[in-house]
């Protein structure tokens, strides 16, 4: 039996017999310090021995570019934006993602489809449409979902880069100001991230304590899921 | 979604394979819903240019699947629908089509998707109110196209699925299939067949025949109540 399989409608050739890897995802609301610990644990895996490729949302050779100008000009319709998203996605799991598997790599991925259903919801998307759109994505073997409360999340983003007009949701006109917008905006987002945890089996990261305290945490899960042998259950 | 909506205005597409006349028809059904005095508005595949720009350079450099073919493409008709179908639909204009989800559902099943996704994909798209499907012998149609056309294109032709080196016989082997998937749609979604092998003029006839009953369900249109504005503004006759 192969290791991976997919949550809907399968994808056009593909043998799942032959993705060897791991791919394992890490997932939160904006400013909770994934890429701090993707970099962490690639660096630490690689010590390790093992091969591991990173990547993130919107960097897809096909439409990356293009999606990020289609964000800046604010054109596009709800639903075409998601759908925008949903090819990026499908040309990196097909053409980077998948062939790491292949070749025995560690995927390791800056949010996955979580994130781009919660923002779609939130914009208004149908749930259930959405779910069967990503159908075609591979499970992962794991999901870690870095987790905050929204008043440590406020002090993060203030004392990093500031509130920004998307990850404020200002497009929804939520609030007065960005403050205001954010902490609406990530709250909702919160709440399609906890209503996730269960139906995709997400594992709970405490993401409020210093970086050293989440990587050992994050570290010490990874490591389970890189020694498991064969396919899961 | 849109779907179960209820829009004012009528949708009308037509659908069938190159060569199959489907275009003609459509161009001399706005003609004369013009000339009745309706208010037509043509949805034309201009969708916004970051989308287009993505297809256009997927096509080119080849570097498309199967899934990100019909991922982009979806992404283009849901630019559509919001822009170019939902608004005149909601005006309560008559609003025609050159191709429509169908095409999507045969082309992308012949790549290997999975046709209960594709479906569920285009879940969003309004449903038409008279889905036309112009049946034609690939033989027939592939004597149209190679007359006059010019050359067939890469993805046109099929070529990413490796039925044949050659353009043209990897053309005809794609057709063929996209007709079986043309066919299994009339029964699942109530397509109106046309038989395309008859003259131009008696088909655009029954089109129209059809179409005159589509129109007469509603009421009073609001181009109908529009015109009849328009009249009363006309200066009175001394």
């Amino acid at each position: 039996m192969a290791r991976f399989g997919f949550f809907g409608e399968a994808l056009p050739d593909i043998d799942l017999e032959e993705l060897k890897g791991r791919l394992i995802v890490l997932e939160g609301t904006d400013g909770v310090g994934r890429s701090t610990h993707i970099g962490l644990l690639k660096e630490w895996l690689e010590n390790n021995g093992h091969a591991v490729l990173d990547t993130g949302m919107t960097r897809s050779a096909l439409a990356g570019k293009r999606l990020k100008q289609a964000k800046e000009g604010h054109t596009l319709g709800g639903i075409t934006m998601s759908l925008f998203y949903a090819t990026d996605f499908a040309d990196r799991l097909e053409n980077e993602i998948i062939p790491a598997l292949r070749a025995g790599f560690i995927v390791l991925t800056d949010r996955y489809i979580y994130s781009l259903m919660a923002r779609a919801v939130v914009r208004g998307a149908d749930p259930e449409w959405l779910r069967e759109v990503y159908g075609f994505a591979l499970k992962p073997d794991a999901i870690f979902y870095l987790r905050v409360k929204i008043d440590d999340l406020v002090t993060r983003v203030l004392q990093s880069t500031g509130f920004d007009y998307w990850e404020s949701g200002m497009d929804l006109h939520m609030g007065e100001d960005m403050y205001e917008s954010f902490v609406r905006y990530q709250k909702w987002l919160l709440a399609e991230f906890d209503k996730m945890v269960e139906n995709y089996g997400f594992q709970i990261v405490d993401a409020s304590g210093s970086v050293e305290e989440v990587f050992e945490d994050l570290r010490t899960r990874v490591e389970r899921v890189v020694a498991q042998n064969g396919h899961r259950s | 979604m849109y779907g179960k909506h209820r829009l004012p205005g009528r949708l009308f597409v037509v659908e069938g394979i190159d060569g199959s006349g489907k275009s003609t028809q459509l161009m001399l059904l706005k003609k004369w819903l013009e000339s009745e005095g309706y208010v037509v508005y043509f949805s034309e595949w201009n969708s916004s240019p970051l989308v287009q720009d993505v297809t256009k350079r997927g096509k080119k450099k080849k570097m498309l699947t199967a899934m990100t073919f019909s991922l982009i493409h979806a992404t283009d008709f849901a630019d559509r629908t919001e822009h170019h179908i939902i608004p005149p639909l909601k005006a309560g204009a008559v609003v025609l089509a050159d191709r429509y989800i169908y095409t999507a559902f045969a082309r992308d099943v012949v790549r290997g998707v999975s046709p209960k996704w594709v479906r569920d994909l285009y879940a969003f798209a309004v449903k038409p109110t008279i889905a036309f499907y112009f049946r034609t012998p690939l033989d027939v149609a592939m004597r149209r196209i190679l007359g006059g056309r010019d050359a067939i294109k890469y993805y046109e032709a099929g070529m990413d699925l490796g039925l044949s080196d050659d353009l043209e016989e990897s053309f005809r082997l794609f057709q063929a299939r996209i007709i079986e998937e043309y066919e299994k749609m009339v029964d699942e979604f109530g397509l109106v067949v046309i038989d395309a092998t008859r003259s131009i003029e008696e088909q655009q006839a029954e089109v129209r025949r059809i179409v005159t009953e589509a129109l007469m369900g509603t009421k009073k249109t609001r181009i109908r109540r529009w015109l009849d504005l328009a009249s009363l503004a006309k200066p009175s006759q001394i």
